[in-house]
């Protein structure tokens, strides 16, 4: 049966459920006087709710674990005895049978594959005829029960609400699920990779060229340092000199001097810099800015700049951090109350002084937790330095020398062919885990800079 | 001013007007000038390095939605084509003229108009033109006719004034002789990826980008409206929500491609869902952009005052109705513009999706959630980096493309949050 | 009035009644009884706890997080506080009417049949507009509205807001009104407005209204209960409280000494 058709079978069940339990609903209210604490839509929704859900559960539940019992049952067939051992092989063959048996096959199969086919159709036939039993079954089962307590004392509207509120708390659990999620996971990867490799050649070994692993010592070409290097200096570093006086500077004119009416219309242009996504930032620095760089750096005398340099990614990456830095200073700056700037002027300071002397340091938990997000932000950012800065580790300071970074690198271990479980793969994830940690530090201090040092304003 | 004699222990008052004065305010005038300046400068440079990029982006990517064409005379009757017109009418159409070796006609008749070296005159999927004029009007196998048909690459790049000399050579040659034309690429909007930058179009990855889209926005809406519905109104101020709300809040912050190796990790590894597919972009975005929908919603909620909440109590409605029929309704604009934002910071991801896969050479559009797809940023990721200069324009273009969604969905949003800015 | 026959039992009856906000007490032992067809003003300088007392009366302290009632309150009998008691048809029963007009942002039309609609009291829309025009009529707002019911119910006047959130609470027939301050925001002339609606309301319902302006109090009640620090001072007929005052305390307030 197709999934359309059971889908309105099911819902058509649940229609009949809410009209017939609303009809009786109508009828027990119509015999009394009494004050009912639920409409007749309530009783008809509690029953139309029970017929659909548990149904509804089941098909998701079901969806997950028959794909694995639909294969285990193949694997008993007699012809499966031929296959593989379990790994990259076996699996193609056997989602090719699959894939025959829905229909899709092109080109010549595989024998194996071929033979498998029917055993594949038949299996999944049966699964599919026991779902779709199973869900209807249910939804009359739960049906007919929910009808049965449909009385003028059940508080229907009250069940409703609880299944709600239900749903709203289980919504917010998906939240803590996704971190909890992520931890694990890379926790979990990270100490796979960490038992083939030791955590002081990872996190303080200076050699990096996974291109080139020994099997016998991983650990030597696996030593993350110039990677953190490079995501600090590009990011940390090179783009954050163009982004905080940038940043800075517009805030503070914007804020201070310029007209409101300027205001308005540069406030939201400097914004729309945040909304580039950064592969067009990427391409942009990769196209335009790198070759300019490159070309201004040999006329004025540095021959060997490199076209992938440390300095076009930062300034790239500078730029798209502008509006974060700058708008967060301009949160701070309007939030000083207007009576410390009139008392600075009133005193004869001049508006530069106001600005450097007075608001400047009242704003300044602000502006600080905003340099401090925005750093979280270039140290995460990947497009950018993917498309324009290199892939060659090195420990340099020469901004036109060529630089990677943590997130370029974990880009290129997952590309390619590399099994699954190859220091290669997994040094990915201790990169994701390193970076994980420190972002969310940098979060933290951020968000705890703001909170205390702000000054309590009435 | 008068002057008095000096009291002792009291220092002399102040001369404004006299000469070290003067200066001093002069030197502080300056600073105020360079400061402001200063200022000036870097609101200029920002907005400026914002026109820089649509600049050059609208530079190289204009040409991208224009295509160059050559005339090409076939002969039909001469070329002594061994099919049958009724053919051309039915689904057996493609494997008909595939038999009947079109393409060998084609640049057949390439060498005939333009001598030896013709067929690399024109693009390697000119004879798809060629099918489908015949598949439109069969009648035209019994004449002789004039079809215009793609360039090749090298022959569009000299067209727009940027090729090998030799190739320049040809295209003067061309359009003296009125055989060479540009018109509006209209295959780049409808056709998918290829390796000939000529033959290339971005619907593939517009089609995966909706598909994923579509994907992100049934779960991350109501996941995270949900979520902010309860930590505003209903949750207890206890331990248990505290981690909740800070899950959230660092959620938001965390680089979007630690979702990616999430992605490959739980959906791809544990689950085993189709890689590359629409439905595990969708769910890998979902969980990024889940985040930003909870802290708009809740700022929205929060926003409306508390007096509505209060008069829906002394009804005596319950709780979830006063939520559901007074609270939501009036922090809807405010949900939905920050909605829209998160969706379109979703639309211009790229990283997570690497990671999922999402970066094999598709040719064609996804047909359903499971089935290989890419979005239109990585397309350009892809395109980028081919070593074909034909990329160069076409990898601009549908970055004009992808900007103008983004623009129109930023510009909604921004109506939004005008049109229904609260008053109560 | 403590000792009473058990013949005519009061609507409200409240007896050792204490409200705690977390570890401070805000209201201290207070008994007292609401009748119908009685208006009852309780008074007293600002602080004094009228309000939070009153706001036990409908359990709209629930939705105070540290909010805590102890002493039982009864509706007709029945403890509103018992496990038992739903506590959203307590509010249907026991309306009010708070300091601050607060109409929904919907239509005129929405606003009084909003309290209907979710309580099922009409079985199609013909006796929903029944309800709404008997509402509006009774709160003396339906000849300024009828004409414009699909307004906005914020775009009326602060008096005529007031009237639209008493006529709002009286569409779901409740039993007993709370007023929680329903002038303070108002200009003299809705004031007087409200004032006549009171007199003409009391027939039905019994109205329990708080109030810091004393004259009102002498205007519009029957029976007058003076609060002072979380306590009840002095309660009995309106015109005993302000002519012969039992309690020191309740002759310094009525003659202006504080508050």
């Amino acid at each position: 049966m197709s999934i359309l058709i059971l889908f309105f079978l099911i819902a058509g069940l649940g229609l009949i459920a809410w009209l017939t339990a609303r009809m009786r609903a109508t009828r027990f209210r119509r015999a009394s006087k009494a004050r009912f604490s639920s409409l007749p839509s309530h009783h008809g929704g509690f029953v139309a709710l029970a017929t659909v859900l548990p149904a509804a559960i089941f098909l998701i539940v079901w969806a997950a674990c028959a794909p694995g019992l639909v294969t285990n049952r193949v694997l008993t067939d007699p012809a499966a005895a031929h296959l593989p051992a379990p790994g990259f092989e076996r699996a193609a063959i056997l989602s090719e049978a699959r894939e025959l048996a829905r229909g899709n096959g092109f080109g010549t199969p595989t024998p194996l594959a071929a033979t498998l086919a029917p055993a594949y159709a038949a299996a999944q036939t049966r699964a599919d005829w026991i779902g779709d039993s199973v869900a209807l079954l249910l939804a009359t089962a739960f049906g007919l029960w929910a009808f049965t307590r449909v009385r003028p004392a059940f508080q229907a509207r009250t069940q409703i609400e609880r299944l709600v509120m239900a749903l709203l708390l289980t919504a917010a659990l998906v939240a803590i699920l996704t971190t909890m999620g992520i931890v694990v996971s890379l926790l979990f990867e990270s100490a796979r990779f960490f038992g083939m490799v030791p955590i002081g050649d990872f996190l303080f070994g200076t050699h990096w060229s996974p291109q080139a692993i020994d099997p016998h010592d991983p650990g030597a070409s696996l030593g993350a340092v110039p990677l953190f290097w490079g995501t600090f200096f590009i990011g940390a570093v090179i783009a954050m000199i163009v982004a905080i006086p940038l940043g800075l500077m517009s805030a503070i004119y914007l804020t201070q001097y310029a007209r409101p009416r300027v205001r308005r219309w540069v406030k939201p242009i400097i914004e729309v810099l945040a909304g580039v996504p950064t592969v067009v930032y990427g391409y942009f620095a990769a196209l335009t800015v790198a070759p300019i760089v490159r070309d201004v750096a040999v006329a004025i005398g540095v021959r060997w700049a490199s076209s992938e340099s440390a300095l076009a990614a930062g300034l790239v990456m500078g730029i798209m951090i502008i509006p974060f830095v700058s708008s967060m200073a301009d949160d701070s700056l309007t939030a000083v109350p207007p009576a410390m700037r009139d008392g600075s002027l009133a005193m004869g300071a001049t508006q530069s002084e106001t600005i450097r002397r007075v608001l400047l340091p009242a704003a300044l938990p602000g502006v600080v937790g905003g340099v401090l997000l925005a750093v979280s932000r270039a140290i995460g950012e990947t497009m950018i330095v993917v498309m324009a800065a290199s892939g060659v580790a090195t420990l340099t300071l020469n901004p036109l020398a060529p630089a990677t970074t943590v997130t370029k690198q974990i880009v290129d271990l997952l590309t390619g062919e590399a099994e699954f479980d190859s220091p290669k793969t997994l040094a990915a994830f201790a990169l994701g885990l390193t970076l994980f940690v420190i972002t969310f530090l940098l979060n933290m201090v951020a968000l705890t800079v703001v909170k205390r040092y702000r000054e309590a304003y009435d | 001013m008068t002057e008095h004699a000096p009291l002792p222990g009291v220092p002399a008052p102040t001369d404004w007007r006299g000469a070290t004065h003067q200066r001093r305010m002069a030197k502080r005038y300056a600073a105020e000038r360079r400061f402001r300046w200063l200022g000036l400068a870097a609101v200029l440079l920002s907005a400026g390095f914002l026109v820089m990029l649509l600049v050059s982006m609208l530079a190289g990517g204009l040409n991208g939605f224009v295509q160059t064409q050559i005339a090409l005379p076939i002969d039909f009757p001469a070329a002594r084509f061994a099919i049958d017109p009724a053919k051309l009418r039915g689904p057996a159409a493609d494997l008909a003229l595939a038999a009947a070796d079109l393409t060998g006609a084609t640049d057949a008749a390439a060498i005939v108009a333009y001598g030896p070296g013709g067929e690399t005159l024109i693009s390697d999927g000119a004879w798809t033109q060629v099918r489908d004029q015949l598949k439109a009007d069969p009648s035209l196998l019994d004449k002789r006719v004039r079809l215009w048909v793609p360039a090749a690459d090298r022959i569009d790049i000299a067209a727009k004034r940027d090729g090998a000399p030799a190739d320049e050579a040809i295209v003067a040659k061309l359009t003296a002789a009125h055989a060479l034309t540009t018109r509006f690429n209209a295959s780049f909007l409808t056709g998918s990826d290829s390796t000939d930058p000529t033959m290339v179009g971005i619907w593939g990855a517009l089609k995966g980008s909706l598909f994923t889209m579509l994907v992100t926005l049934l779960l991350a809406f109501p996941v995270g409206l949900f979520s902010a519905l309860y930590l505003e109104e209903y949750a207890p101020r206890n331990r248990w929500t505290d981690l909740i709300e800070v899950s959230i809040n660092n959620l938001a912050a965390v680089p979007s491609i630690i979702f990616g190796l999430l992605g490959l990790a739980v959906f791809l590894n544990t689950f085993h869902l189709p890689r590359s597919a629409a439905i595990v972009g969708g769910l890998t975005l979902a969980l990024m952009t889940m985040p930003v929908i909870v802290i708009a919603s809740r700022n929205a909620i929060k926003a409306v005052p508390p007096s509505i909440r209060e008069a829906a109590f002394g009804i005596g409605a319950s709780p979830v109705q006063v939520v559901f029929h007074h609270v939501l309704p009036l922090a809807m604009p405010g949900i939905l513009t920050g909605t829209i934002i998160g969706m379109a910071r979703a639309l211009g991801e790229t990283a997570p999706l690497l990671m999922i896969g999402m970066r094999a050479f598709i040719t064609a559009p996804p047909g359903g959630l499971r089935d290989p797809a890419t979005v239109l940023p990585v397309q350009i990721f892809l395109w980028s980096d081919q070593v074909n200069r034909g990329f160069v324009e076409k990898t601009s273009a549908a970055i004009l493309v992808l900007l103008v969604f983004l623009l129109a969905m930023n510009g909604i949003a921004i109506y939004l949050r005008n049109r229904f800015e609260s008053r109560w | 009035m403590n000792a009473e026959t058990s013949i005519t039992r009061h609507k409200i009856s409240a007896r050792h009644v204490n409200v705690f906000y977390g570890d401070n007490q805000a209201i201290r032992d207070v008994s007292i009884d609401f009748d119908r067809d009685v208006v009852t003003a309780l008074i007293g300088p600002s602080g004094c706890g009228k309000s939070t007392f009153l706001r036990t009366l409908n359990r709209m302290n629930d939705t105070i997080p540290t909010a805590r009632v102890e002493g039982e309150i009864d509706l007709d009998g029945e403890d509103i506080y018992a496990p038992e008691m739903d506590v959203v048809q307590l509010r249907a029963r026991v309306g009010m009417v708070f300091q601050k007009p607060n109409p929904f942002p919907k239509s005129i039309f929405e606003n009084v049949a909003y309290g209907p609609r979710i309580h099922g009291l009409a079985a199609n829309h013909n006796q929903l507009g029944e309800i709404v025009e008997r509402s509006l009529k009774r709160a003396g707002l339906w000849d300024e509205v009828k004409d414009r019911l699909s307004d906005s119910g914020t775009a009326l006047s602060g008096g005529q807001q007031q009237r639209l959130c008493i006529a709002r609470a009286i569409a779901v027939d409740p039993e007993v009104i709370l007023m929680d301050e329903p002038c303070s925001a108002l200009d003299p002339i809705a004031t007087a407005k409200i004032e006549e609606l009171i007199h003409e309301l009391k027939g039905r319902y019994a109205i329990v209204i708080v109030t810091h302006n004393m004259q009102q109090a002498a205007r519009v009640s029957q029976r007058t209960a003076f609060f002072h620090l979380g306590a009840l001072v002095e309660s009995g007929t309106t015109s005993d409280i302000f002519t012969n005052p039992r309690q020191e305390r309740t002759k310094d307030y009525i003659t202006g000494r504080y508050g």
